[in-house]
C-alpha cells in the first residue's frame, strides 16, 4: 500500500550489468518504499530475472554501472550473505535441491544466522521446531517437509512454498520473488499468494517478478513496471497489468519507441 | 634394488608370525599363506592395480609385530562405544580384549575366532573367500591368522542387536593384521559394524581382512568404518559371497589414514543375489585414499547398486576403481554404478575408473562418473539465506557425504561420522 509516512527501502539508479560479457541490464531505475508491492513484468529476456539476481548478488553477473541503495546503504558493498542479513530476500525461480541436508536443519541454520546478526537470540532445535511449524501453517505445509532433504523431490508448488516459508522466517525488509508463480497450479498459487499477503506489512516491501498477470489477481501491486531490453520502459497502476494481459507487450514497446523518438 | 627392499619389508613383517606347525585348520591355513607370502612381493605402481597408489612411504617404515597387548580400560574405549550397538567385540592392536567385549552365543554367535575355531563353519569358511594367491597383504594377514572376530548366524537367526567389531590402534611403528569372519546362515539377518579407530597418532600399519559368506536368502548389512589416525597406513580387504536370493548392504567409509587402500570383492554365486554398496572417502592434506571394488555376477538375475563418493581437499589424492563383471551365464543382471567426486581445492586430485566387463547379452548395466567442485548456484542459494561462503561450502560438502552416511542404521555412528565430515570440511 502506498503511504505518506513510508521509508525508501530500495533505490536503484541506472543499473547496468553483464553476464559472460553480454550486457543484460542497461540502466534500470526503481524506487521501492515501505508498505509497497511492486510487480516487474516483461517479455522473456527483458532482464527482469537478471535484475532480481543482481540485487541478491549472484556471482555470475557483473555490475558495470549505476547505484543501488538499500535503506540508504550501498548494496554492492555487501556480500550476498550480508545482503540477506540486512533484510534483502530473493525467492528463487528454481530453488536448489540439497540432498543430505534436512530442511529443518537448513531453515534453523539460516534463521539463527540472520537472528544473530540482528542481535537476537538463537533458537535451539526444539524451540525452532515449534516456531517453524507455526509458520508452516501459513502456507498449509505438511510438517513432514521438515524432515526431508532441502527441496529434494519437492514438487514445483512445494518448492515455492518452501521459499515463502524461508521468507516468513527471515522477515526481510525487501522480498524479491522471482517467478514465484511459475509451475504452480491454481490451488498452490492461492496458498503461496495468501502466504505472501500475510507477510506483507507497512514496514516491508515486496517486488514480484512475473511474466503473467495471474499472480496479481492474488497479490495486488501498487505499481506495475514493464521491462524491455534491460530497462523499465513503463510504470503504471495495477490496471496496467490487466491491459498487458489483454493486449500483450508490443504496444508498450511501440509507445516507448514513439516517445523516445519525440 | 627396490624389489629386494620390498621383499625385506614382507620378510621382516613375516618374522613375527605365530607358528604354523599345528595340525588344526588355522595352522594349516597359516602354513599355506606363509608359503605364498614368501613368494610374493609387495605391489608397486607398475602393477595396473596399484598404478595410482604408491605404497613406498609404507614399505620404508620399520614396523614391529605386536609382542604384548596394550591394556585398555573401559574409559579408554568409551569414546568409541555405540549405545545402539551394545553387542561388541574389542580388539586392541589386533589382539582380542575379552574384558572389554560383550560376546554372544547361541543362534547368533559373536565371539573371538579363537573361541569359535572348533566350529565346522570356521574350518570350512576361513580363508575360503579372501584369496591370497596374488595378494601379498592378504597372504601376510592370513600368515598371522590365529584370532579375530567371528559372527556366526544359524539358519533363520535374526541378530537382535547391531554387532560392533571395534579395532583400536594404540601403538606407533607396529603392524597388526585384524581378521573378521561372518557366516550368515540361510534366511538369517544381521547388521555388523566393522570399525577401525585409533588412540595413537603416529605411523602404524593395519592390514585387515574380512570374509562375509551369505547363504541362501540371508540379509546382511555391513558398515565398515576406517577412522584411524592421519598418520596411519590402512590396507583392507573384504570378500563377500552371495548365495541364492541373499542380500548384502555394505557401506564403506574411509576418513582416516595417511594412506589407505580398500579392496572390496563381492561374488554373486547363485541366482538372484543382490548387493547395495555405498562408499565415502574423505581425504585432505597430503593424504591418499584408494578404493578398489569388484562386483562379480556369475549367475542370472543378480542385482547390484553401487554409489561411491570421494571428497578431496588440500593436495590429497583419492582413487576409485569400480569393476563390474557380468559373466556369460549371468543373464538378466541389473547393475548400476556411480562414482561422484568433489574436489575442494585446485591441488586435490581424484582418479576414478568404472570398469565394466560384460559377457552376457541380456543385461542392464549403467555407470557414470563425475568429478567436480561445488556448484556456484548452490553456494549462492545458501548465501542468499544469510550463510557465509565458508559455511555454505561446508554445508554442501557435508550434504555430499551425508547422502552415503544416511543409510547407516546406527544413528549414533551416523551422527559421529557426520561430525567428522563437518569438522574436516570446516578445516579445508
Amino acid at each position: 500500500m502506498i503511504r505518506q509516512d513510508s521509508k525508501t527501502l530500495l533505490e536503484v539508479r541506472g543499473l547496468r550489468a553483464t553476464v559472460n560479457g553480454i550486457e543484460i541490464l542497461k540502466g534500470m531505475d526503481l524506487t521501492v518504499k515501505s508498505g509497497e508491492v511492486h510487480a516487474i513484468m516483461g517479455p522473456n529476456g527483458s532482464g527482469k530475472s537478471t535484475f532480481a539476481k543482481v540485487l541478491a548478488g549472484h556471482p555470475a553477473y557483473v555490475v558495470t554501472g549505476g547505484t543501488v541503495l538499500f535503506e540508504g546503504k550501498d548494496l554492492f558493498a555487501l556480500a550476498p550473505e550480508e545482503r540477506a542479513r540486512a533484510g534483502l530476500f530473493l525467492g528463487f525461480q528454481y530453488p536448489i535441491e540439497i540432498p543430505g541436508v534436512a530442511n529443518a536443519q537448513f531453515l534453523r541454520l539460516a534463521y539463527n544466522t540472520v537472528q544473530t546478526q540482528r542481535g537476537k537470540d538463537e533458537l535451539d532445535p526444539l524451540e525452532f521446531d515449534d516456531f517453524v511449524r507455526e509458520k508452516m501453517k501459513l502456507l498449509e505445509m505438511n510438517p513432514d517437509f521438515l524432515d526431508r532433504s532441502v527441496n529434494e523431490g519437492f514438487s514445483g508448488g512445494e518448492k515455492k512454498r518452501n521459499e515463502i516459508l524461508q521468507m516468513a522466517l527471515l522477515e526481510p525488509r525487501v522480498a524479491i520473488l522471482d517467478e514465484t508463480d511459475s509451475g504452480l497450479d491454481i490451488d498452490a498459487l492461492r496458498i503461496v499468494a495468501g502466504g505472501v499477503n500475510q507477510l506483507a506489512n507497512k514496514d516491508n516491501a515486496i517486488v514480484l517478478v512475473t511474466h503473467y498477470q495471474r499472480l496479481l489477481n492474488y497479490i495486488e501491486p501498487d505499481y506495475v513496471h514493464v521491462t524491455e531490453a534491460g530497462r523499465i520502459i513503463k510504470t503504471g497502476p495495477k490496471a496496467l497489468a490487466l491491459e498487458l494481459e489483454s493486449r500483450g507487450y508490443d504496444w508498450v514497446s511501440a509507445e516507448h519507441g514513439a516517445g523516445a523518438a519525440v | 634394488m627396490t624389489a629386494a627392499v620390498k621383499s625385506d619389508f614382507l620378510a621382516t613383517l613375516l618374522a613375527g608370525r605365530p607358528p604354523a606347525d599345528g595340525g588344526d585348520a588355522m595352522s594349516r591355513l597359516r602354513a599355506r599363506a606363509i608359503e605364498r607370502a614368501g613368494a610374493l612381493t609387495v605391489p608397486n605402481t607398475r602393477d595396473e592395480d596399484w598404478r595410482f597408489t604408491d605404497i613406498s612411504p609404507l614399505t620404508k617404515l620399520s614396523l614391529h609385530p605386536i609382542a604384548t597387548a596394550t591394556a585398555l580400560g573401559a574409559t579408554d574405549i568409551q569414546p568409541f562405544l555405540l549405545a545402539d550397538a551394545p553387542c561388541r567385540l574389542v580388539f586392541v592392536d589386533g589382539i582380542y580384549a575379552p574384558q572389554l567385549s560383550t560376546p554372544a552365543s547361541g543362534a547368533v554367535s559373536v565371539s573371538s575366532l579363537f573361541a569359535a575355531q572348533s566350529s565346522p563353519l570356521v574350518a570350512a569358511q576361513l580363508g575360503r573367500l579372501a584369496a591370497f594367491e596374488h595378494n601379498a597383504f592378504t597372504a601376510l594377514n592370513t600368515s598371522f591368522v590365529s584370532d579375530g572376530a567371528c559372527v556366526l548366524l544359524s539358519r533363520g537367526a535374526e541378530a537382535p542387536q547391531t554387532v560392533h567389531l571395534l579395532f583400536i590402534a594404540t601403538r606407533n611403528d607396529v603392524a597388526c593384521h585384524p581378521r573378521c569372519l561372518v557366516v550368515a546362515g540361510a534366511g538369517s539377518r544381521a547388521t555388523v559394524i566393522e570399525d577401525y579407530v585409533a588412540l595413537n597418532d603416529g605411523a602404524a600399519l593395519t592390514n585387515a581382512v574380512g570374509e562375509f559368506a551369505l547363504e541362501d536368502d540371508a540379509q546382511l548389512t555391513h558398515i565398515r568404518v576406517q577412522r584411524e589416525s592421519a598418520a596411519a597406513f590402512h590396507i583392507g580387504h573384504t570378500a563377500v559371497s552371495l548365495a541364492r536370493g541373499s542380500r548384502y548392504h555394505g557401506v564403506n567409509v574411509s576418513f582416516g589414514a595417511r594412506l589407505s587402500r580398500y579392496n572390496l570383492e563381492v561374488v554373486q554365486t547363485a541366482e538372484g543375489g543382490e548387493c547395495e554398496i555405498g562408499g565415502l572417502a574423505l581425504v585432505d592434506g597430503n593424504r591418499h585414499a584408494d578404493t578398489h571394488t569388484t562386483i562379480d555376477h556369475t549367475m542370472p538375475h543378480g542385482v547390484s547398486r553401487q554409489s561411491h563418493k570421494c571428497i578431496v581437499g588440500g593436495s590429497a589424492h583419492a582413487v576409485f576403481n569400480g569393476r563390474i563383471v557380468v559373466r556369460k551365464g549371468a543373464q538378466q543382471t541389473n547393475s548400476a554404478q556411480s562414482s561422484r567426486n568433489l574436489l575442494l581445492s585446485d591441488r586435490a586430485r581424484v582418479d576414478t575408473k568404472p570398469q565394466l566387463e560384460i559377457f552376457a547379452d541380456d543385461v542392464k548395466c549403467a555407470h557414470g562418473a563425475t568429478v567436480g567442485q561445488l556448484e556456484s548456484d548452490e553456494v549462492f542459494y545458501l548465501q542468499s539465506r544469510g550463510l557465509s561462503d565458508a559455511v555454505a561450502r561446508s554445508l554442501l560438502t557435508f550434504a555430499f557425504g551425508a547422502e552415503i552416511l544416511r543409510s547407516i542404521p546406527s544413528a549414533e555412528l551416523r551422527r559421529r561420522l557426520e561430525q567428522l565430515v563437518l569438522a574436516q570440511t570446516e578445516r579445508t
